[in-house]
């Protein structure tokens, strides 16, 4: 168990090296500069700015001073907030995406089992029908059209919550919410498919010819053999949950880590698109790892070689 | 399988297990790095459009982030509520008759927000840094027009003292300047001129703008700066007079409908940035109480690439130009009440009068393409329509494709919608044939529209020059009589937008900004959309 963790760490640094190389050098050799504005800049001062952030000469060598960075833990200046550091952005903005986001998977995890479940145990009855197509919605309205019709209802209709903003216990239940529902969905949808399978399976009569309860069938036999895609689904939803969404985040106002992610691209700063994914990437490692460990302990015909 | 006995955990604490793990994490967020900070109340909240980019004066060139530079920092002047120049940190100033040497007073006393003494000597620093190439300043331009500036500021010369800005003892600078320029007391109030407390830049570098450290000058001081959270500004105890708001909160808010949302349900008083209000909601909300708009000092226009065929052909360009629709535009995509625009000067310029332009004229224009070879657009080479993936520059390209199909037959304009930056880019090597764009006047004058198009002007772009409209730029500069001035810069425009057309004004902008009169009072629509936080109170209805 302890050799493959350490070998998948050890694995984990040649992806990750890959992964923020060519973020760099795509964002690099796209037409477009970082430090163009609507009024063009004079050569010297666009001269002195790319020498001071290290990039100027040939992309080779401004890949290697990166690299050189990296390495010692630095991730550079964003050239779009010039007086911040990739560090400290992603020190400020990535823990107010993990509050939100831990929130979210709780609210995901608990409504998504706990409707897997209930839907399996009525298999075809008119509650499942409900809910599996209100499972159906949940993954298929995209988030800016309901974010923006929960705001509507709750916060503008009912007055019961704030629109946007955070600082508040308050303003963190609508955004969670909103990013828990399309995870929660899937959930659901995959707690039941699984579970109506398990309950066909002999261990489950061999229980039930026991005399167990139903609930003593379902929770501590069926459902612990049926848990297993969403383990294995909630490690790569962990790492996208936890590290914040652009969608969200733009419509709650939110400080989190997500709008980087796409503006810093937009934006043409090297620095602040390889940094971030970075992060994402080492989350979606870590969490992967999570989730096998967790399959391992769960499922005992899973070997770890 | 006996060999994992050691790891034999209760399979069926498995999905408590993770709901309590993410409970864990989330508390663990929550308590350790203050995920949730207490807003502190503030007597004022505003939302500015975004993040800003840095709060260094010397470094700024947005408009969001200028004004919280200009809430934390004063120059020499300043403006009031409508946008007119009055004395900032200088009390008093005189200018020389020859309009090329002004002397500034600063207000006795004056202090920077620890308590220090501000003098002339700030000033002098404030400026040399700003035209340091190592600052890499990139309006370092607006100090060009001091004698020697541009040779200090491209490092040609590296004696400060040759430069044309004197300290002759703590109270006094004077200034020399290579041509009269009749906008200097408008540069002068714009952030690029304003002192900064360089002890603290050298103390802490890059962090100096970071509340606890930045030291100012201006009505405000910075209290506290949330990356895309909040930023919130207190009353500097130490400016030259009392202001009447004590503290300002200012919300980063990007997304314009969670901007209205904010506004809808009073949790913000002020909207002040145009791009924070959904374009969508404009037609539904300008009726209403709140809503405020402005003309202001901005055009949107077209570029021509007079180096590509046809374009190069003066009689294709006009036709483009009077067979455009505009009214059609403002009236169906943009939908604020934008005037149309005839000329590139937007209009409120004092004493200048601006020429016709070429007015929507169609047959004229028909008669125009088939004198080129196109009659009725038969025959009209594809080009392409080079626009900005940002706000409403595509459904403005879309309609003046769909325009010139209608009323010149031309079928062969092909839209190319690039990002941003992708889009700067192209534009500035005129890689294009028609190019969407906009101007934002740096100030109130005429010039900073018309001496974009000098031959080779670094914004210019479109292959266009003319010796003779060089010649007039150099012989307006030189000339002191502003009406005198005004007539030259008249006449060059007419070159511009009658004769030889290079550009198609399209239309002008508004300022639109939301808040209601008995909440927010000192916010007065004015031409530069300036707004100086000094000047809001809050009326008295309200407290």
């Amino acid at each position: 168990m302890t050799a493959l963790i350490a070998r998948r760490l050890l694995q984990a640094i040649p992806v990750l090296f890959i992964v923020v190389t060519l973020t760099f050098l795509l964002v690099r050799s796209s037409p477009g500069n970082p430090f163009s504005t609507e009024k063009k800049i004079p050569k010297e001062i666009m001269e002195e700015l790319e020498t001071q952030y290290d990039l100027h000469g040939t992309i080779g060598h401004q890949y290697v001073q990166y690299m050189t960075k990296v390495a010692q833990g630095n991730l550079g200046i964003s050239t779009q907030y010039r007086n911040r550091t990739v560090n400290e952005i992603i020190a400020q903005t990535l823990p107010v995406s993990m509050t939100l986001g831990s929130m979210a998977y709780f609210l995901a995890l608990l409504f998504g089992i706990t409707c897997g479940a209930w839907a399996a145990v009525r298999h075809n009855a008119w509650g499942d029908r409900a809910l599996m197509i209100f499972a159906l919605l949940g993954i298929s309205i995209p988030t800016f059209v309901l974010a923006p019709v929960m705001v509507m209802i709750f916060a503008i209709w009912l007055n019961v919550l704030p629109v946007a903003g955070w600082g508040s216990p308050d303003q963190i239940i609508l955004p969670a919410i909103c990013l828990s529902i399309p995870f929660a969905a899937t959930i659901a949808r995959l707690t039941r498919g699984s579970l109506l399978e398990v309950l066909k399976l002999d261990f489950v009569r061999t229980a039930r010819a026991k005399g167990l309860s139903e609930d003593a069938v379902l929770f501590r036999h069926a459902l612990k053999v049926a848990i297993l895609p969403v383990i294995g689904y909630s490690g790569p939803a962990a790492a996208g949950i936890l590290t914040g969404s652009i969608v969200i985040e733009t419509l709650f106002g939110i400080p989190g880590i997500g709008p980087f992610f796409v503006n810093s691209a937009l934006n043409f700063d090297p620095f602040m698109t390889s940094g971030v994914v970075l992060v994402f990437s080492s989350f979606l490692i870590a969490f992967n790892l999570v989730a096998d460990i967790l399959y391992f302990i769960v499922d005992r015909r899973v070997r770890l070689e | 399988m006996e060999g994992i006995g050691s790891l034999r955990i209760s399979r069926g604490w498995i999905v408590p297990g993770i709901l309590a793990g993410a409970v864990v994490l989330f508390f663990a967020f929550f308590y350790c790095f203050g995920g949730w900070t207490l807003s502190a109340p503030a007597d004022l909240t505003l939302c500015n459009g975004d993040e800003p980019q840095t709060l260094d004066p010397a470094i700024v060139t947005g408009q969001l982030e200028g004004r919280i530079c200009l809430a934390l920092f004063e120059g020499l002047t300043t403006r009031n509520a409508k946008g007119d120049i009055i004395p900032g940190m200088a009390e008093s100033w005189e200018i020389s008759p020859d309009g090329l040497t002004y002397t500034f007073h600063l207000r006795p006393g004056i202090k920077w927000s620890n308590g220090e003494p501000l003098t002339a000597y700030d000033f002098l620093n404030s400026w040399e840094r700003v035209l340091n190439p190592a600052t890499a300043s990139e309006y370092s331009y607006q100090l060009y027009y001091l004698v020697n500036g541009e040779a200090y500021g491209t490092g040609k010369i590296t004696d400060f003292s040759q430069v044309g800005v004197k300290a002759p003892d703590d109270h006094t600078l004077v200034v020399t300047l290579t041509h009269p320029t009749a906008f200097f007391l408008e540069l002068t109030s714009f952030q690029t001129l304003v002192p900064v407390h360089l002890p603290t830049v050298k103390k802490y570098g890059n962090d100096w703008i970071k509340p606890g450290k930045m030291v100012s000058d201006g009505p405000y001081v910075l209290k506290d700066w949330r990356l895309n959270d909040y930023i919130l500004v207190e009353a500097n105890p130490y400016y030259w007079r009392p202001v009447p708001v004590h503290r300002i909160k200012v919300l980063p808010t990007n997304s314009p409908t969670a901007c209205f949302n904010l506004f809808y349900s009073h949790k913000t008083d002020l909207i002040l940035d145009t791009r924070s209000i959904p374009s969508t909601l404009v037609q539904d909300i300008k009726d209403k109480p709140y809503f405020h708009a402005n003309p202001f000092g901005a055009t949107s226009f077209m570029r021509f690439n007079v180096k590509r065929k046809p374009f190069d052909d003066v009689r294709v360009r006009k036709a483009l130009a009077l067979a455009l629709d505009k009214e059609d535009i403002v009236t169906k995509i943009t939908r604020a009440g934008e005037p149309v625009a005839d000329t590139l000067v937007p209009p409120g310029n004092a004493g200048y009068t601006p020429p016709e332009g070429l007015g929507y004229h169609v047959d004229q224009a028909r008669q125009l393409l088939a004198a080129a070879g196109y009659p009725n657009g038969v025959g009209f080479p594809d080009v392409n329509l080079l626009y900005a993936i940002r706000g409403n520059s595509p459904q403005v390209a879309a309609e003046m494709q769909a325009l010139w199909r209608r009323d010149l037959g031309i079928t062969s304009i092909h839209l190319r919608g690039q990002e941003w930056k992708v889009y700067l880019n192209t534009q500035q090597l005129s890689d294009f044939d028609l190019c969407l764009g906009a101007w934002l006047g740096d100030y109130n004058d005429p010039q900073t529209f018309i001496d974009m198009f000098v031959t080779d002007g670094g914004n210019n772009d479109t292959g266009w020059g003319d010796p003779q409209y060089d010649a007039m730029l150099a012989t307006s500069e030189n000339t002191a009589d502003p009406v005198k001035r005004m007539g030259i810069l008249r006449d060059m425009e007419k070159i511009l937008v009658d004769d030889e057309v290079p550009i198609v004004p399209i239309y002008f902008w508004v300022g639109m900004s939301l808040y209601y009169s008995d909440k927010v009072g000192g916010f007065e629509p004015n031409f530069v959309d300036d707004h100086r936080w000094g000047e809001f109170f809050i009326p008295e209805e309200k407290k």
